[in-house]
């Protein structure tokens, strides 16, 4: 150890262990975060924070939306537990089929499956199980952190970075027993690093989120 | 040519089969023996059975005639790759008696006579041997022995059932030659030619000095002058037999565990991608066929994204014994986990398709990001089976389910699936396209003001507008319905009983404002997709 210390230079050494301790506490500033679609930039500002996990609540589409952004970037990504995952709709959102992968049933060893995908693959979708201890939320999480993957949650997650609650959808086009639905508007709720803000977002525009933002907390 | 006349001329043992593509389709099954049986190619006969030559069926004949003839006359289609296939293990022994033996077709073979009439005392003799040879596998030769393998070639064919050898004495051969007709040369627009000019037979062909020949019809008249005169150019070149790449483990007794067996394949599997990369190969798809106790054979065909390694053909086998359904546990003490329904004893490894290792090289630095996403799969594959990693694409058909296709990882997409995309596919759903599209339809239920289900009539229009959606399909649950638009019609292939589709689809917004996509058969409404 001692000939280690002393052949290494000061300063390499210290940014060694500063990355070091980012890894530890889970900060990663150097790392490029991966990017979103338009409509949610302002949703998820910066982009998605590789080794972080990121719940969505209600919204299939929305899942969709949020896997898209990496996907047109060039990332490899994984759905886990999600049998009934339209692949048309995704192709629609943008994400290249042929660089996706489907786990329809993860079987019981769900967190082993997940942290297998997350070795490999960019961005992980997957359903959450019907329960997980803290502990093992924790160690996908120190896992995830490692390989610097994301981790998107079909329902609740205990230590998500964000979580994205669909309160509402806003459909148009369909009359009474005319049209076809053309437009779906999302009514959610966003909670951020302590802050929750609703707003609503049409997944099909690529531009403008309206919102009505109110701070809670800090 | 004179390079040729210089020569000793080369005694050369012709070996004929006679109607090889027709022994050829009664050794894989594909006709029945002992029956009138034909090979059709572009609907003319190419080879007949005995049985249906007694009935006046000759090679030539075009199907509908041969079959006014021999009504009973049982057909297949010719296929080169099962002639060749099949004639396989014919010339292995053959080459056991005679090293030395060049293919020239399926069903016709060479070899130098030398070196075998002088090992069996007389070319009489190695004909006999050659002959015994053919009578092991129980299928009919002809031999001829001449100077040239045109000559043996046509000695073999004039021979008759009763005497299956004919040899002509050395120096003989263009006078054997000199009464057949042009046609045997096998080069129809020479021959019309010849024949146009008068010269009907090998003789007066051969007649001909060699430079007005060569003069008048090119290098392709001098070879046939050449073989007309009994001085075939070409000489017998001896394959060199391929080696064997399949390998095969037996068991006594037989394995009754996957972990056992997998470990014991290990070795197998070592030696079958070693001699693979001997030959400078590496197996890209790969058969594994599994013969258990009962005698039951398992048979699989399984791809691979990059090429097999020792490893990843064990893993086939396990996937291939785990994917089937064990049986009832029997007698005492049940099948533990992991246990097969009857103990294995043979395992047969056969490479598919192969490729140079050339095309396979790993780079200098590692195949970076790809290689490492195949590995990371794979090990998911291994934890649960080869079917739950699955790539997705779209594929062509009505029902959303049908244009969801999932193929495991590492198996080729099924041949045409890019084309049925770009069909037309009238029915189709307008973008944007359902989320979540159930595996299997849900049943739910669609009901009008009086709590009636809603129908169709016979015109295809609504008989009552929907006003209570049940999405559990349980009446005392019920939304209302906020917006709906419907009978979407989808008609399809009436005339197949397998794949006829006479639906109707709905698209409808509930009262907690989610909306679905349904759909309804004769009698039931069923829901094949969700907006979420």
């Amino acid at each position: 150890m001692s000939s280690l210390l002393s052949s290494a230079s000061p300063a390499s050494l210290r940014d060694d262990l500063q990355a070091q301790i980012h890894l530890m506490q889970g900060k990663r500033g150097s790392e490029r975060s991966l990017p979103v679609l338009p409509s949610l930039s302002r949703l998820v500002p910066g982009g998605l924070r590789p080794g972080a996990a990121y719940s969505i609540q209600g919204s299939m589409s929305l899942a969709m939306a949020m896997l898209a952004g990496p996907s047109r970037d060039g990332s490899w990504c994984g759905v886990a537990g999600l049998p009934d995952f339209g692949i048309e709709a995704a192709a629609g959102f943008g994400i290249a089929l042929d660089r996706l992968v489907l786990v329809p049933d993860p079987g019981t060893s769900w967190t082993q499956v997940i942290a297998a995908m997350a070795d490999v693959l960019s961005v992980v979708l997957a359903r959450a199980p019907e329960r997980i201890a803290p502990a093992e939320a924790a160690r996908l999480g120190a896992r995830l952190r490692e390989r610097s993957a994301v981790l998107l949650v079909l329902g609740p997650w205990p230590q998500s970075e964000a979580v994205l609650h669909v309160n509402g959808y806003e459909w148009s086009g369909l009359g009474q027993g005319h049209g076809h639905l053309t437009k779906q508007e999302l009514e959610l709720e966003v909670a951020l690093r302590g802050s929750s803000r609703r707003a609503s977002v049409d997944l099909a525009d690529s531009g403008a989120v309206e919102f009505s933002r109110h701070r809670m907390g800090a | 040519m004179m390079l040729f006349q210089l020569e000793a001329p080369e005694r050369t043992l012709v070996t004929w089969f006679p109607d090889w593509p027709l022994v050829a389709a009664r050794l894989a099954d594909a006709l029945p023996p002992g029956v009138p049986a034909a090979v059709i190619a572009k609907g003319v006969i190419a080879a007949c059975s005995a049985e249906a030559r007694a009935e006046g069926v000759v090679r030539g004949l075009r199907l509908r005639e041969a079959q006014t003839r021999c009504p009973e006359l049982v057909v297949c289609a010719v296929d080169p790759v099962r002639d060749s296939r099949e004639f396989e293990p014919v010339v292995s022994s053959l080459e056991e008696r005679t090293p030395g033996v060049e293919v020239l077709r399926p069903g016709l073979c060479a070899i130098r006579a030398k070196g075998a009439a002088r090992y069996y005392g007389g070319e009489e003799a190695a004909a006999g041997a050659v002959l015994e040879s053919a009578d092991r596998l129980a299928v009919e030769a002809r031999v001829g022995i001449a100077d040239s393998v045109f000559a043996a070639e046509q000695a073999a064919r004039s021979t008759s059932e009763l005497s299956a050898v004919f040899v002509l004495p050395p120096g003989s051969s263009r006078d054997f030659l000199a009464p057949f007709p042009v046609e045997v040369l096998g080069q129809p627009k020479l021959a019309s030619l010849l024949k146009r000019l008068g010269i009907l037979t090998l003789g007066e062909f051969a007649n001909l000095p060699a430079a007005d020949v060569r003069a008048r019809f090119g290098a392709a008249g001098i070879t046939a002058h050449s073989l007309a005169s009994g001085q075939d150019p070409r000489k017998v070149i001896p394959r060199t037999p391929p080696r064997k790449l399949d390998q095969q483990a037996e068991f006594e007794p037989g394995m009754d565990r996957v972990d056992q067996l997998a470990f014991q394949l290990r070795a197998t599997a070592d030696t079958f991608v070693g001699d693979l990369q001997t030959e400078g190969l590496v197996c890209t798809e790969l058969r594994v066929l599994i013969t258990d106790e009962a005698g039951s054979r398992s048979e699989r065909t399984w791809g691979h994204p990059r090429h097999f390694t020792a490893s990843d053909v064990v893993d086939r086998v396990r996937w291939q014994l785990q994917s089937q359904p064990p049986a009832a546990t029997s007698g005492a003490g049940g099948v533990s986990r992991g246990g097969l329904s009857s103990p294995v004893t043979r395992v047969e490894f056969v490479p598919v398709r192969v490729d140079s290792i050339a095309h396979h090289g790993r780079a200098l630095f590692g195949d970076g990001a790809e290689e490492q996403i195949h590995h990371g799969l794979s090990r998911i594959q291994s934890m649960l089976g080869h079917e739950a990693v699955v790539v997705p694409a779209i594929s062509g058909g009505r029902l959303l389910g049908e244009r969801r296709r999932l193929v495991p990882w590492g198996d080729a997409l099924p041949t045409g699936t890019a084309a049925l995309v770009t069909r037309p596919w009238p029915g189709r759903i307008p973008d944007p396209q359902p989320a979540t599209v159930f595996a299997s339809l849900i049943p739910v239920l669609l009901l009008d003001a009086n709590k009636e289900k809603v129908r169709t009539d016979h015109r295809g229009g609504l008989v009552a507008p929907p006003m209570w959606f049940c999405p559990g399909g349980d009446p005392a649950r019920r939304r209302l319905v906020a917006q709906w638009a419907g009978p979407w019609p989808l008609r399809q292939r009436w005339w197949d009983a397998d794949h006829r589709l006479e639906a109707d689809r709905f698209q409808l917004v509930d009262g907690n404002g989610e909306a679905w996509l349904l759909l309804l058969d004769e009698q039931n409404w069923w829901a094949e997709a969700r907006y979420d």
